[in-house]
C-alpha cells in the first residue's frame, strides 16, 4: 500500500458515513468496541467486538488486520492482552468478518497493507482490552457486593482484598451483559508488561505441524476445484474454445467460459489442471499483442525527455545547479517485479441459497466482499479470511475473488479456483517498471547545493483508485523520493506518467523501493564526487533529522564501519525512512571467482514503539531478503506481450546458500509509532550497488544486479 | 485406476490417473493439506515429504511411481508437534506467513535423520527449498538447534 494516500474507496454511501464518522473523532472509538451482535458458539462471551473470553478461560482475539507474515496475530492480541490483564497463555486468534468495528482507521475500509496494522489498532485494540477488563471487574464486584475500586485484575483473574477471586472464565457471561464502558484510561507507558516484550508468535505452533489453514487448503463438503488459463496477452478476450478435449479427461466436470479466461473445474486440481493443457483457447490478443520490453524502454526513456508534474519544489534547483561547482547527471531505471508469494493465488466461493460464501486469504476483505457480491448480485456475502502464504501487496487485488465468485456462480457448487505457479507469475499486478534522470550539484567544499529528479512510471493509482490520480499525478510513484530527509533546500521533483498497459500494483514498500533505491545511489554518487566517506557524508546530511541520523550511526557502528573489511571484502550502506520507520543498513560483500557473495547485512530500524520487538527483527530479515531477492535477480520483461518469466527455474529466489547473516538492532526510542512490515525493503538495493560500487568502482545504476553480467554465488 | 499407498503409518486405495502427483493424491484425495503447492516443477520444496525416510519432492512424483514406500507427511512427523525439528522451529520462532515451513521442515527432518550434525554447507545443500519471507537464517540455526 502507499503510504502517503490513504485508501479512499470509490465512493458508496457506506464509506462516506464512516468517513465523515472518523472526520467527527472519537466516534469510530466508540463504535469500534460496540458489542458483536452474533454471540460465539460453546459459551464463549465477547465483551467488545474485539474478543470473546470462554468458560474455560480462554480469550479469543477477533483480530482486525490480515496475517501474512507480519506477525499481526501476536502483536495485536499483545495490545488487547495489555489491558486486559488476562493470562498470554490462553490467548487464542480468530479472523474477522467484515464488519465496522474492523475498520482500519488508517483506510477508512477493512482490509490490511501500507504497514498500518499495529499503528492503526494500536488505539482501538488497547481500549477494547481496557473496557473489557472494567466489565469483568464490574461484574465480580456486582457478584460481591463491594466496591469496584477496591477490586483488581491480574494474569485472567480479579481478585477482592477480602478474599475473593474468580477468574475472567467465570465472570464473562455476567461481564458480556453489561454496558461497554466508554472512555477507560489507558495504562501510561511506564506500567506495559508486555508491550515491547520480544513475544513469540501465536501463529507458530499451527505452522510447524500442518494444521494452519490457507486459501488454498480450504475445503468444504461439495467442493470441486478450478484452474484457469487468463488471456496469454494482457487485455486479450477469449474469442472461442472447444470444451471437449479437457471434458475427456476423467475427473472433469465443466469447463468455465470468463470474457478474459477459462476455467476447467473437476474434482481436484490435477484433473483439473490436466483438462486445461487439454484444451487449446483460442484469443483475442488485441493490441497488446505488439508490446515487448524494447518499446516499453524507449516508452520510458522518451517519458523522461518531457517535463511532468512538479510533486516537489523548493528554491530554485536550476538556478543552484548552474552555480555549483560541480554537478552529475545520472539516470537509474528499475524493471516490473512480480510477488510470487509461495502460497499461489486462489480463492473459493459459493453462492449459496440466500447469499454468498468467498473464502480466501486476502488483504481487502471490504472490498473482496463488494466485488463478490456485485458478481453474485448479492449483499450478503461472508469473507471468510484465512491464513496468507505471503502477501507482500498481491493479496490487495481482487481478479481471485471475482473470478472464482464468476466460476462458482456458474457452477452452483462452492469451487476452490487455483493459479497454477505459470498462471500467478504471467497474470501479477507488477511492482512497476521506472526510470529516473537525477541532477545534483555540489559546491567546492563539497556539500550538496541542489537536486532536480525526474521519475518516470506507469500509475498504480490510476487503476485502482483513480479519484486520487489529477493532473496524472500519481503519489505512491514518488513517495520516499519527496520529502527525502537528505535533500537539498533547492530542489525539485517531477513525475511523468506512463500508459504501458501490463498491470501494476503494490509491492512491498511501493514506490519506496525504487525510490530509495534511486536517492540512496544519488547520495552515493555525491559522496564518491565530493571525495567525502559515503557513511559521513551521509550522517552530515541528516543533521537535521536525529532519528534518520540515529539509525545510520547505530548500523554504522554495528558493521564496525571505522575499521576497513576483511581483506577483499566491501560495504555499503543506505538509509530510507518509509511508512514512519526509520531504517538504515549495511550490506558486506565480496565478489570472487565463484560471483558475488553478499556476506552479512546489519540492519538498524526505529518504529517508535516496538511493539514486539521479535517479530520487527523477523520484519527487517524479511524486507532484507524480499529487497536483496529483487536487487539480485528481479526482472519480469515483455514478449508479444506477453510475460515471458514463468516460474521459479527463470524467475529465481535468493536460496540457503545465498543468504547473508543478518543482525537488526531494534531500538525502542518511543517516538511516534511506525509500520514494520515494509521499511526493512527499501534500502537494501542501494546499499547492496553502493557496496558494489565500493568494490569495483563500477555504478550499477540498473536492476537487477544479475543483468549486469556479474554472476551471484550460490 | 486404485492404488494402494501407506501414508503416516495408514493404508488409503485412492482411484486416481496413473500420473497424478502424490502431492495432489495427499492434498485433495486424503486431505492432507498440511504439504503445499508452490510450484509444481519440484523448483521450490513446498511439497516436500519423506519416501521411505528420503525427502521427497511431492509435485512431481506421479502416484504411479510411489508403491509400496512409506509416505509420512507433516501430518505425521510427530503425533503432536513434538519432533525435534518442530521444537526447535518453535524455539528459533522461525514461521512468518509459514507456507513454506512443511516443506522446510520435511527436509530438515530428513537432513537430520542421515547427517546427524550439518555443517552449515551440508544445509545449503540440502536444504535448497525456497521461502519468500526469508526465514533461511532462522532455519539454519534451527537445524543446528535439532542437531545438538
Amino acid at each position: 500500500m502507499a503510504s502517503s494516500p490513504v485508501l479512499s474507496h470509490p465512493l458508496n454511501r457506506r464509506q462516506v458515513l464512516k468517513a465523515g464518522a472518523a472526520a467527527a473523532g472519537g466516534l469510530m472509538i466508540a463504535v469500534a468496541i460496540a458489542p458483536l451482535r452474533a454471540r460465539a458458539a460453546s459459551g464463549a462471551q465477547p465483551l467488545t467486538a474485539f474478543l470473546r473470553i470462554a468458560p474455560d478461560d480462554t480469550v479469543t482475539v477477533i483480530l482486525p488486520s490480515s496475517e501474512m507474515g507480519q506477525g499481526v496475530a501476536t502483536s495485536e492480541p499483545m495490545l488487547v492482552a495489555e489491558e486486559l490483564e488476562c493470562d498470554w497463555r490462553k490467548v487464542k486468534v480468530e479472523f474477522a468478518p467484515v464488519d465496522t468495528p474492523y475498520v482500519n482507521p488508517m483506510f477508512q475500509i477493512q482490509g490490511t497493507g501500507g504497514s498500518t496494522s499495529t499503528r492503526a489498532f494500536f488505539v482501538p485494540l488497547r481500549q477494547a482490552g481496557a473496557a473489557a477488563r472494567e466489565m469483568l471487574l464490574r461484574a465480580a464486584a456486582s457478584q460481591w457486593g463491594v466496591p469496584v475500586a477496591q477490586c483488581t485484575a491480574a494474569d485472567g483473574r480479579i481478585t477482592h482484598p477480602g478474599g475473593k477471586s474468580a477468574t475472567y472464565g467465570a465472570l464473562a457471561a455476567a461481564a458480556a451483559k453489561l454496558p461497554v464502558p466508554a472512555h477507560v484510561p489507558l495504562k501510561p507507558r511506564s506500567q506495559w508488561k508486555l508491550i515491547g516484550q520480544p513475544t513469540p508468535r501465536l501463529d507458530t505452533p499451527p505452522k510447524v505441524d500442518g494444521s494452519a489453514i490457507y486459501g488454498i487448503d480450504v475445503r468444504v463438503p461439495g467442493m470441486l476445484v478450478g484452474v484457469i488459463a487468463q488471456s496469454p496477452v494482457f487485455g486479450g478476450k477469449l474469442k472461442a474454445v472447444d470444451e471437449r478435449p479437457a471434458m475427456a479427461v476423467r475427473g472433469v466436470r465443466q469447463v468455465v467460459k470468463l470474457p478474459d479466461a477459462v476455467v476447467v473445474v473437476g474434482d481436484g486440481y490435477w484433473p483439473a489442471k490436466k483438462g486445461l493443457t487439454a484444451l487449446k483457447p483460442q484469443w483475442d490478443e488485441g493490441a497488446g499483442a505488439a508490446l515487448d520490453s524494447q518499446q516499453i524502454d524507449k516508452i520510458q526513456r522518451q517519458a523522461l525527455a518531457a517535463r511532468g508534474y512538479v510533486a516537489e519544489e523548493s528554491g530554485d534547483a536550476a538556478a543552484a545547479l548552474r552555480q555549483s561547482a560541480r554537478t552529475i547527471d545520472v539516470t537509474y531505471s528499475v524493471p516490473y517485479l512480480a510477488h510470487a508469494t509461495m502460497e499461489p493465488m486462489n480463492a473459493a466461493a459459493y453462492l449459496r441459497p440466500g447469499g454468498g460464501e468467498v473464502w480466501v486469504g486476502t488483504q481487502m476483505q471490504e472490498m473482496a466482499q463488494e466485488a463478490a457480491g456485485h458478481i453474485f448480485g448479492s449483499q450478503q456475502v461472508n469473507i471468510n479470511t484465512t491464513y496468507l502464504g505471503g502477501g507482500f501487496g498481491r493479496r490487495s487485488e481482487l481478479d481471485t475473488v471475482r473470478a472464482a465468485a464468476a466460476v462458482a456462480k456458474e457452477v452452483g457448487k462452492p469451487v476452490k479456483l487455483i493459479w497454477s505457479r505459470e498462471e500467478d507469475i504471467q497474470h501479477d499486478f507488477y511492482r512497476p517498471v521506472s526510470r529516473a534522470r537525477m541532477r545534483a550539484g555540489l559546491d567546492r567544499s563539497g556539500k550538496v547545493t541542489a537536486w532536480d529528479i525526474r521519475i518516470a512510471s506507469p500509475s498504480i493509482m490510476a487503476r485502482l483508485f483513480p479519484q486520487r490520480v489529477q493532473h496524472r499525478f500519481d503519489s505512491s510513484s514518488v513517495e520516499g523520493a519527496v520529502k527525502s530527509p537528505y535533500a537539498p533546500a533547492h530542489r525539485r521533483i517531477e513525475y511523468v506518467m506512463t500508459d504501458i498497459g501490463v498491470p501494476v500494483g503494490f509491492w512491498r514498500s511501493v514506490g519506496n523501493s525504487i525510490s530509495g533505491f534511486y536517492v540512496e545511489g544519488l547520495v552515493d554518487e555525491l559522496a564518491h564526487a565530493a571525495g567525502r566517506d559515503p557513511y559521513v557524508f551521509r550522517r552530515d546530511l541528516l543533521a537535521q533529522h536525529p532519528r534518520e541520523r540515529a539509525v545510520l550511526e547505530r548500523a554504522a557502528a554495528m558493521a564496525h564501519w571505522d575499521k576497513p573489511p576483511p581483506a577483499g571484502h566491501y560495504r555499503g550502506i543506505a538509509m530510507h525512512p518509509s511508512f514512519g520507520s526509520m531504517v538504515a543498513e549495511v550490506v558486506e560483500i565480496s565478489i570472487g571467482n565463484d560471483g558475488l557473495r553478499v556476506h552479512r547485512v546489519d540492519c538498524a530500524v526505529d518504529c517508535g514503539i516496538a511493539v514486539n520487538p521479535a517479530t520487527i527483527a523477523a520484519q527487517m530479515e524479511s524486507g532484507i531478503v524480499f529487497g536483496l531477492t529483487a536487487a539480485l535477480f528481479g526482472e519480469i520483461t515483455i514478449e508479444r506481450g506477453r510475460v515471458k518469466q514463468s516460474n521459479f527455474d527463470n524467475y529465481p529466489m535468493l536460496e540457503m546458500g545465498q543468504m547473508p547473516a543478518i543482525e537488526v538492532s531494534v531500538m525502542q526510542t518511543g517516538g511516534k509509532l511506525g509500520g514494520i512490515g515494509e521499511p526493512g525493503t527499501p534500502p537494501i538495493a542501494p546499499a547492496l550497488v553502493n557496496a558494489i560500487f565500493a568494490a569495483t568502482g563500477k555504478r550499477l545504476r540498473t536492476l537487477p544486479v544479475m543483468k549486469s553480467g556479474l554472476r551471484i554465488a550460490g | 485406476m486404485p492404488y494402494q499407498i501407506k501414508v503416516n503409518g495408514k493404508q488409503h486405495t485412492v482411484d486416481v490417473d496413473s500420473d497424478t502427483p502424490l502431492l495432489w493424491v495427499l492434498r485433495d484425495n486424503l486431505g492432507l493439506t498440511g504439504t503445499k503447492f508452490g510450484c509444481g516443477i519440484s523448483m521450490c520444496g513446498a511439497c516436500t515429504v519423506h519416501l521411505n525416510g528420503n525427502a521427497a519432492r511431492s509435485c512431481v512424483t506421479p502416484i504411479s511411481s510411489v508403491g509400496g514406500a512409506e509416505v509420512v507427511t507433516i501430518e505425521g512427523l510427530s503425533p503432536n508437534g513434538s519432533h525435534k525439528v518442530q521444537q526447535a522451529w518453535i524455539a528459533e520462532d522461525v514461521p512468518q506467513c509459514g507456507y513454506c515451513q512443511s516443506g522446510m521442515i520435511m527436509a530438515a527432518a530428513a537432513l537430520l535423520a542421515h547427517t546427524p550434525k550439518p555443517t552449515d554447507a551440508q544445509i545449503d545443500a540440502a536444504i535448497s527449498n525456497i521461502c519468500r519471507c526469508g526465514t533461511y537464517q532462522r532455519i539454519r540455526k534451527a537445524i543446528h538447534r535439532a542437531a545438538a
